[in-house]
C-alpha cells in the first residue's frame, strides 16, 4: 500500500498528492511533511548536504516503518520519498504523506513516519562548508526522544 | 572459517578506507561483538573505526542487529554510525 522511493531527483509534492488520491473518495485527511536542507548547521553556514544510504536495506527499512504506521492507524495510503546524493540549501530531502479517513490519524501517522524515518532508516548526512571542510552529522538525542514517544 | 560480506558506511567507511570486504572469519568469532573485536586487529583504520562501540550500529542481512547477534556463513554484515536521515 505504501509508495516508497529513494531517488536523487527532486519530487513534485502536488503530483504525489494526486497519485495518492486518484480514483478514491474515502480519504478524509491527508498529512504532509517535507524536510528541506537548512542553510546553517550549529550556527555555521553550509554549502551543501550529501545523503548516503545503504541501498540493499533502505527500502526494506522504510517498508517496515510504513507497516508499523499501518498497524497503529487506519491508513488508506502513504508515500515516503527520500532523496540521496548532493543537495543544496533549500532543496527538498524527504516527503511523507499519510492518507486516512480521519484528520487525527493522518497527522499522527505523518509525525510517526518522519520520526521513525530519522531514527530507523539507513541514511547518513554529511555537511559541506564554504571553506571546503566536511563533517558527518551526529545523531541527535532529540530525534531519538521524538521517535521513542511513539513506542 | 565462515565467509561473510562486510559493508561500511559514512565515517566508518572513510576510516577503514574501503566500502566492503569479503572475509573468512575464524570459527571462534561467533557474535557481532566477537567480530568487532576481531576486526579491530585488521588495520589501524579498522581500529579507528571500531575504537568505541557507543556510536556504532550494525545490520545483518539488511535488518538491525545487536552485539549478541550470531554470524552465519553468507551473511551480509553492515556497520555504520547512528542514522541521520529525514
Amino acid at each position: 500500500m505504501a509508495n516508497i522511493r529513494v531517488q536523487t531527483a527532486d519530487f513534485d509534492i502536488g503530483a504525489e498528492f494526486a497519485a495518492l488520491c486518484v480514483g478514491r473518495a474515502d480519504i478524509g485527511g491527508l498529512g504532509c511533511f517535507v524536510g528541506t536542507v537548512r542553510d546553517t548547521a550549529k550556527g555555521r553556514k553550509i554549502s551543501a548536504m550529501t545523503l548516503e544510504h545503504y541501498p540493499a536495506m533502505t527500502e526494506a527499512a522504510m517498508g517496515r516503518i510504513a507497516v508499523a504506521a499501518e498497524q497503529r492507524w487506519e491508513l488508506l495510503g502513504c508515500t515516503l520519498i527520500h532523496r540521496v546524493g548532493r543537495l543544496l540549501p533549500g532543496e527538498n530531502i524527504v516527503l511523507v504523506l499519510a492518507a486516512s479517513p480521519h484528520r487525527q490519524a493522518a497527522l499522527d501517522a505523518t509525525g510517526f513516519l518522519i520520526d521513525w524515518l530519522k531514527t530507523r532508516a539507513p541514511f547518513w548526512k554529511k555537511e559541506s562548508f564554504p571553506d571546503g571542510t566536511e563533517e558527518w552529522v551526529s545523531a541527535n538525542d532529540a530525534d531519538e526522544a521524538a521517535a521513542s514517544r511513539w513506542a | 572459517m565462515r565467509n561473510v560480506k562486510l559493508l561500511y558506511f559514512a565515517w566508518l567507511r572513510e576510516r577503514i578506507g574501503v566500502a566492503e570486504e569479503d572475509l573468512a572469519v575464524p570459527d571462534g568469532v561467533i557474535t557481532i561483538a566477537d567480530l568487532i573485536a576481531w576486526l579491530r586487529l585488521r588495520s589501524a583504520g579498522h581500529l579507528a573505526a571500531f575504537a568505541t562501540t557507543t556510536s556504532l550500529r550494525c545490520a545483518v542481512n539488511q535488518d538491525f542487529a545487536t552485539p549478541e547477534t550470531l554470524i552465519a556463513t553468507g551473511d551480509e554484515i553492515a556497520f555504520f554510525p547512528p542514522v541521520t536521515g529525514g
